[in-house]
């Protein structure tokens, strides 16, 4: 029998499927492509599991089109083959070694459960965040710094990030593939905890990983990965005191049709997603991404993306409860203006 | 036609409506579910006609929610489970040698209760709040009063329940006829083995779906009744319910792809010429993954936060399933090892599910693993997995089930070429659909998402996969066309139309008379009629003289019991809306489809029916064949 021509010819075939596995994938969202430790270990026991399945599938494979190929019935076959009962030998072979195989497997993945399940909210050295989930942001509140922003979770690069996972409203789960698997956020107090970091600088995308309503899909947010330096100084200008528009228009539509629900600096209401620095962050709404060469549909300037989202949230969140504010063009000009240009000055 | 005594005969439409008889109540499951799995095929069509393309805004998000939950709903509960009790319905009495199942007006009864249930659920469409939009998981407190405030998610409750009865009941029914129904000579070591799944499936039913009861009885007063059960903001757990939720759910996955392996148990058996190989260990095997199919709910939850111990005892049980899966898998294989391997279509999807189902088997190991499924958990890989084993496992079983046993349910075999053609069309489409999916899940892709960005890298993928699916609509188109066609054959299938039949249900004409056994047949062996064509016979031994047979007659009763729920179920719903005539009307609407569902009940307790004898005579009068 020809069969390692057969092996041969599947050969490439797999050695294809190595590659669309292995490299492939944004850095920044890809779960193949890890950019920290957490997400390192868990592609790690995605590798082992798939390498062995592989190996599974290709025997079956093998075994199934070479009985296919060897016993089909010829035409006009009349012959009645012999009737086997079974084979305890064969029996006990394929009982035992998918059993080898599960140990194999088994024994990583007990162990990485319980390293990951480490925690770390005690080590003087980590930085701890509690997020909390709403119908469609996120809200990332640091304690021990006594800050809180919304959707761009700014965190120092290499320092061990705690998370404690809660929701507002109903089930999200948080989810930053490239640099940890996710993690459910339960209504009622019960928080979650996990931990990753980021040994890269970078801005990494998060999403919601559990349906929440109808912009589920949507409902996306950054994680930037920045020095120590830059960090601190990020902490300390989201403390620092803001200014208010300065056309007086402006400032009053700003005052008291904006600040009754979000927080600017040292003023706003707390229940929704805080302002401040806004125009530096990489997106509007976590969908909407700024840039200054806009390519696709979603993508535009800060200004043009602010002012798209304060004339109709709605149409880019479906079901989202800011709804449509009652503003003048200027105003609504004006407002546009003053977030786009409300930045925090931290990168170097 | 002499006939001793009086007989209600029913025919037309009445007749359908009346039916005990397993042999058409099949059919009528077959119809039904036939017809819903085209509707979720369409739902499933029109979400990725909205993925095709980033951005895109065919559907709005809240349909596309609403399509997601019925899809899943519709194809899991109102498609596969009712064309799986099509298949047991028409073949495990036939299999065991018995005229009809233990309890055929129970048998009617679960029918129309899984129908009206499923007419309900599907009425949400055409109300003005629409269908149902928290996925078919309906987890708390998105499917709560204060997240989903129309009546899609009352539709849920109560159009599951409904249907949940019927499937309840028809589970205990087929536990009963396999326990007590067999032929003189059937012992358990030698039921056919979709017998044997048919009756691990049955008894899966009975300890799953009473939990699926109490979660949505208990989701329902919190809906209906201002109750607390799940709102964590008035003491309830949210968590309580997905663990509810999926000690049912996990082992309703064994329910269904059970009776699949027993499909392609027979039909590769059949079509390789040879005896099952290592038929005690398939028997063994079917019964260790009913077993362990209850001890592995919570590797839905890896990411719940149950803890590093659940999830490592959690991700090991799960693993353990691999073992006597891969014990079938063999088998399988080895059956054909040495066989006569004929090509028929019923043996083309027999022999497409072994691979298929390897793959879907494969990234059910992979995502046991729990650290590794808090990437993978929600993610497109997850919905590739599901779909490899329920489309790729289930659907190839149940159209391999249908082709084989088309001949004995309607005395016409299917077109083979079209059935070829069908088979390759919808198993290429499959696998292009859902292949890629692992990869979309991996590289970044949450499910359930109404779209996506631009730029992400997903654009292809979503194109291809949505390609794949038109593909297998147009396969399943083919295979209606080929349902079409076949009907406009005469009905001049042999009673061994495959000539290589081994078990009872190939001794009796095809379709069966309505009492199917003129004499109940003697089983010598496993294989029972295979055993007999080895020996040189023609067919079974009667196991007793031709005498008159009792027969169970015809009732509306079920029908009508059915219809009470139904209309319990509107009113239930309604309760708070309906403020015409007075405030409540809608529990007096209630009260009102109780009392027809209690008082059929009571006619039916009050009312003696011994059922009829068909005399030694008329059997051999053609014109009692049904």
């Amino acid at each position: 029998m020809n069969r390692w021509q057969f092996f041969k010819r599947l050969a490439p075939l797999l050695a294809l499927m190595v590659l669309v596995l292995s490299a492939c994938g944004r850095a920044d969202l890809s779960a193949l492509n890890p950019q920290g430790p957490v997400a390192q270990e868990q592609f790690g026991l995605m590798k082992l599991a798939f390498s062995i399945m592989v190996g599974v599938v290709v025997i079956v494979f093998a075994l199934c089109l070479f009985v296919i190929i060897r016993f089909r019935r010829r035409r006009g076959d009349k012959s009645i083959p012999k009737q086997v009962e079974g084979s305890h030998k064969l029996e006990i072979i394929w009982t035992v070694i998918p059993i080898i195989l599960l140990i194999i497997l088994g024994v990583p993945t007990v162990q990485t459960v319980f390293n990951l399940s480490k925690d770390h909210s005690n080590d003087p050295d980590a930085v701890k965040v509690i997020v909390t989930s709403h119908q469609y942001w996120w809200e990332f509140e640091y304690p021990e710094l006594g800050i809180k922003t919304a959707q761009e979770l700014v965190i120092p690069k290499g320092k061990t990030i705690t998370i404690e996972a809660k929701t507002a409203d109903v089930l999200h789960s948080f989810w930053v593939p490239s640099l940890a698997g996710k993690i459910d956020t339960n209504p009622g107090g019960s928080t979650n905890k996990m931990f990753f970091s980021a040994p890269k600088e970078g801005v990494y995308l998060g999403k919601c990983a559990e349906l929440c309503g109808p912009s589920h899909g949507l409902m996306d947010f950054k994680v930037k990965s920045v020095d120590d330096a830059s960090f601190d100084r990020w902490a300390a200008a989201l403390q620092a005191p803001v200014a208010m528009p300065s056309d007086p228009v402006v400032a009053a539509a700003f005052e008291s049709k904006c600040l009754v629900c979000h927080a600017v600096g040292d003023k706003g209401g707390p229940l929704y997603p805080n302002l401040t620095g806004i125009g530096s962050r990489d997106s509007v709404g976590g969908i909407l991404i700024n840039t200054d060469d806009p390519k696709y549909s979603n993508e535009g300037s800060t200004y043009d993306n602010l002012h798209r989202w304060i004339e109709n949230p709605d149409d880019i969140k479906p079901g989202n409860l800011m709804g449509q504010i009652d503003l003048t063009q200027q105003e609504l000009d004006g407002i546009a203006k003053y977030l786009s240009e409300l930045t925090l000055d931290y990168e170097q | 036609m002499a006939q001793g005594h009086a007989v209600k005969r029913y025919s037309g439409l009445m007749d359908w409506l009346t039916t005990v008889d397993h042999k058409k109540i099949g059919i009528l499951y077959l119809i039904a579910g036939g017809f819903f799995f085209l509707v979720g095929g369409l739902e499933a069509l029109l979400i990725r006609i909205q993925l095709w393309k980033p951005l895109n805004d065919f559907v709005s998000a809240d349909t596309y929610n609403e399509l997601i939950t019925m899809h899943g709903t519709t194809m899991i509960f109102l498609a596969a489970m009712p064309m799986l009790f099509a298949l047991m319905n028409a073949v495990v009495p036939l299999q065991i040698g018995a005229r009809d199942v233990a309890f055929p007006f129970v048998n009617a009864l679960g029918f129309w209760t899984f129908f009206f249930g499923a007419v309900l659920l599907n009425v949400s469409w055409f109300t003005s709040t629409g269908a149902p939009a928290a996925g078919w998981t309906a987890y708390a407190p998105l499917s709560g009063p204060a997240f989903s405030t129309g009546h899609g998610m009352d539709y849920y409750v109560l159009g599951l329940q409904i249907a949940g009865i019927g499937t309840l009941i028809g589970g205990i029914n087929f536990l009963v006829t396999i326990i007590n129904m067999r032929a003189p000579g059937m012992t358990f070591m030698r039921m056919p083995l979709f017998t044997w799944t048919s009756f691990i499936t049955s008894a899966l039913i009975l300890f799953a779906f009473p939990a699926l009861a109490v979660g949505l009885a208990a989701l329902m007063f919190d809906r209906v009744f201002d109750a607390n059960f799940f709102d964590p903001n008035n003491g309830g757990n949210a968590v309580l319910w997905e663990h509810i939720f999926w000690i049912f759910g996990h082992p309703e996955v064994y329910i269904l792809i059970l009776p699949a392996f027993g499909v392609i148990s027979e039909v590769i058996s059949t079509f390789s010429r040879k005896r099952l190989f290592g038929y005690s260990s398939m028997v063994f095997a079917t019964i260790l993954i009913g077993f362990l199919g209850f001890m592995v709910w919570a590797h839905h939850m890896f990411t719940t936060g149950l803890g590093p111990v659940a999830n490592a005892l959690f991700s090991i049980a799960t693993m353990l399933i691999a073992v006597p899966t891969g014990i079938k898998i063999f088998n399988w294989i080895f059956t054909m090892w040495g066989g006569s391997i004929k090509f028929t279509s019923a043996n083309l999807y027999a022999v497409g599910f072994i691979p298929t189902f390897v793959m879907g088997g494969v990234t059910g190991v992979m995502l046991a693993a729990a650290p590794a499924d808090f990437q993978y958990h929600d993610t497109y890989f997850v919905v590739a997995h599901f779909h490899y084993v329920i489309v790729g496992g289930l659907i190839l079983g149940i159209f391999s089930g249908l082709h084989y046993w088309w001949p004995k349910m309607f005395g016409r075999i299917l077109n083979e070429t079209l059935g070829k053609w069908t088979f390759w069309i919808f198993y290429i489409g499959f696998h292009l659909t859902f292949f890629i999916q692992h990869f979309l899940g991996l590289l970044g892709m949450p499910r359930r998402i109404w779209t996506y960005l631009d730029g992400l890298g997903f654009n292809e993928m979503n194109l291809i996969s949505t390609i794949g699916a038109i593909m297998m609509g147009i396969g399943t188109i083919m295979f209606i066309l080929n349902v079409v066609i076949t009907n406009a054959k005469p009905q001049n299938a042999a009673d061994d139309p495959w000539e290589d039949g081994r078990t009872l249900e190939w001794t009796i004409p095809s379709p069966p008379p309505e009492y199917n056994f003129k004499q109940t047949p003697l089983v010598r062996g496993y294989d029972a009629y295979w055993k007999e064509k080895m020996d040189g016979h023609k067919g079974m031994t009667p196991a007793e003289p031709i005498g008159s047979i009792h027969m169970p007659s015809p009732s509306i009763l079920p029908f009508t019991m059915s219809l009470g729920l139904f209309i319990t179920g509107f009113g239930l719903m309604y309760s708070r809306d309906w403020t015409f005539i007075t405030e409540h009307i809608g529990f007096y609407v209630a009260g009102l489809g109780l009392l027809i569902t209690f008082g059929s009940m009571f006619l039916r307790s009050v009312y003696d029916d011994h059922g009829f004898h068909i005399e030694p005579e008329e059997l051999e009068d053609k014109g009692v064949k049904a």
